[in-house]
């Protein structure tokens, strides 16, 4: 299985590359991409010194224009399809039908992957894109289960990528217009979730309240550390009882399933993590490589080691992980 | 303009739904979509069951009948079911998931693009249109600019406008997920979730914890708290080319809430504001009322 990692920032892709990332994905620097933060993503002088690093070390760059077309800034989208092929990244990672018809059509020679904003979901909705456009590989979204990893994959007609660790969308990917009814700017046309600038703190007698436009997300006890105010993370109000009715703040950490990952065919694990730091890029690729290689190495004897547990819990959201839906008792 | 039922988001009872129904049929509708979109694992009516009532309503109304496809389809079981009803035979098909759409290609049948399929630009509409779309649903989240911009580009692409269909009334669907969060607040799992959504007929309210109401659970979907409702805005969803006005199931008084909209279709002044939310419509947040936020 091939290790797939993130980078948001030019030292973030270097750490990926010295830890042994197969590839490494990155998005251009404005809402054409899924992680459209400010300060984050890589200019194009970035991106050629990168891809540079990333042809040296025999390993593969796949650039993110993933979110969806906004009719009246088509021309970015379109622009950044070419950016891509005129740059020669190994894969072009796209959601919108619009985006990767004009690339399959415009590219030919383009390795096009479905992102998991595509939110494709079983192997009928992969056929599409895969005879309309020619995918080569495509990223499910994280609701699925182990058992409808396997049935997906089986009748897939293109390899299949997963998410492997890192924040946990509690909603099918392209498919959560959360943000948007609170803030005005959601995943699918904007790149941002919860954005930073809607954001507000607020200290008082009751404690750290978290506040999302206004709309209170969560409030901290002295006691409680407090996380980014994701809306679907907060706790909120549910017949009286106040709990973190959509999910707690935890992340997806599948180590445990890496041989039922490999027996399924899956063909590549994916790291999620554009928006955080080189540091987290360094750690979370050097214990995915580790346990890849040992699991290559000796399949039958592959066993979590505690120390890749511990690293990785360091750098999870509440310092909690979960199996997410690939377990059925979490759905 | 059209005015549409669209289908019921909520699970109801079998009772409930043919009484519903059968008040719906004497209504002022253009159109009715039938069939479960949110969770397979609701069967008080079943495909059969759902043929069978379009075939009764086909008698007494003169509303188009559509039935409408699940909107996440995971398990092989859910992708088979979809099959069948693509086979119907009968009716259109509203597919709420590109797995539908694959489906309905793979037959040649044209069919209607739900609110769940995320066609956001001409030429994403373009490819869908190659694919047999004829009638679009936007994402409930675009603004009334986004889509008169998105069909601008289509015409000058010189391609024929689809059939645009506005989600005008009703709690917005806007999110779907593999866990289900009735069962949740219920403290069930969803594989022992003895379908306790049927207890919740317009779902459960979830308040942030100073109790202000911001979104409906609804099994796997997450809608909004408030209703979505664009009649003060009524002059403007025809000129941004809509044809059809989609109002969505609420557990009680969906014919008051027909009769509002027939009455201005019909001549009446719409109203100046109504109760609940516009703000996607105006391009701003979708909980937002655009009267109490454009003074």
């Amino acid at each position: 299985m091939q290790l797939v990692c993130p980078a948001g920032s030019l030292p973030a892709l270097k750490a990926a590359v010295r830890q042994g990332a197969d590839a490494v994905y990155v998005g251009f620097r404005d809402d054409t991409n899924a992680r459209h933060f400010s300060g984050l993503n890589l200019d194009d002088k970035q991106l050629e010194s990168g891809l540079q690093l990333i042809r040296e070390q025999g390993r593969q760059l796949y650039i993110a224009v993933n979110t969806y077309a906004q009719p009246d800034g088509w021309a970015r989208w379109q622009r950044a399809v070419d950016q891509a092929a005129a740059l020669g990244v190994d894969a072009l990672i796209a959601a919108d039908p619009g985006v990767l018809a004009y690339a399959s059509r415009r590219h030919p020679g383009l390795n096009l992957h479905l992102s998991v904003q595509g939110s494709a979901t079983n192997a009928a909705a992969l056929a599409l894109y895969q005879q309309r456009y020619g995918i080569r590989r495509a990223v499910l979204p994280r609701v699925l289960s182990l058992a409808q990893v396997r049935q997906v994959a089986e009748k897939s007609p293109v390899p299949i990528e997963v998410f492997a660790f890192g924040s946990l969308c509690i909603m099918a990917e392209g498919r959560c217009h959360l943000s948007s009814y609170l803030t005005g700017e959601s995943p699918n046309l904007c790149g941002v979730c919860s954005p930073a600038k809607a954001v507000r703190w607020q200290e008082d007698a009751e404690g750290l309240s978290s506040r999302l436009n206004g709309v209170l997300i969560d409030r901290y006890g002295k006691d409680e550390s407090a996380g980014y105010p994701t809306l679907c993370k907060g706790r909120f109000l549910v017949g009286g009882q106040r709990f973190h009715a959509l999910e707690e703040p935890t992340s997806l950490n599948t180590l445990d399933l890496i041989p039922q990952l490999a027996a399924i065919g899956v063909s590549a694990v994916k790291i999620e993590g554009r928006q955080r730091s080189p540091a987290y890029v360094e750690q979370v690729t050097r214990v995915w490589r580790s346990a890849l290689d040992a699991y290559a190495r000796a399949p039958q004897n592959f066993t979590v080691q505690p120390q890749w547990r511990s690293a990785l819990d360091s750098l999870s959201e509440g310092s909690q992980t979960t199996l997410g839906a690939y377990h059925r008792s979490w759905q | 303009m059209k005015l549409s039922l669209g289908p019921v988001l909520f699970y109801w009872s079998r009772e409930k739904l043919l009484d519903f129904y059968a008040e719906m049929a004497e209504q002022p509708l253009d159109a009715i979509y039938l069939g479960e979109t949110v969770c397979s694992k609701r069967r008080a009516l079943g495909l059969d069951d759902w043929l069978g009532l379009a075939r009764e309503l086909g008698e007494c109304t003169r509303a188009e009948l559509v039935l409408s496809g699940l909107a996440l389809v995971e398990a092989a079981s859910e992708l088979s079911s979809l099959k069948r009803l693509c086979d119907n035979g009968e009716l259109l098909v509203e597919a709420n998931d590109m797995g539908a759409v694959q489906l309905l290609r793979e037959r040649k049948l044209p069919f209607v693009a739900g609110p769940a399929l995320n066609l956001y630009n001409g030429h994403a509409l373009a490819e869908l249109i190659d694919c047999g779309l004829q009638r679009w649903v936007p994402p409930v989240e675009c603004s009334g600019e986004l889509i008169r911009n998105t069909l601008e580009q289509l015409d000058s692409l010189g391609l024929a406008r689809p059939q645009v269909e506005l989600f005008a009334y009703g709690h917005l669907p806007l999110a779907y997920s593999a866990r289900c969060f009735t069962a949740r607040a219920e403290n069930r799992p969803k594989d022992d979730c003895q379908i306790c959504c049927e207890s919740f007929p317009e779902g459960i309210v979830l308040h942030s914890q100073e109790g202000e109401a911001l979104f409906t659970l609804n099994g796997i979907q997450t809608m909004s708290a408030k209703v979505n409702n664009l009649l003060a805005d009524y002059a403007q969803l025809a000129a941004a080319g809509a044809d059809l006005l989609r109002l969505s199931p609420r557990a009680e008084g969906m014919a008051g809430v027909i009769a509002a909209f027939d009455a201005v279709r019909c001549g009446a002044l719409p109203p100046l504001a109504v109760e609940g939310c516009n703000g996607y419509w105006h391009g701003r947040p979708g909980m937002l009322r655009a009267d109490e936020v454009l003074l």
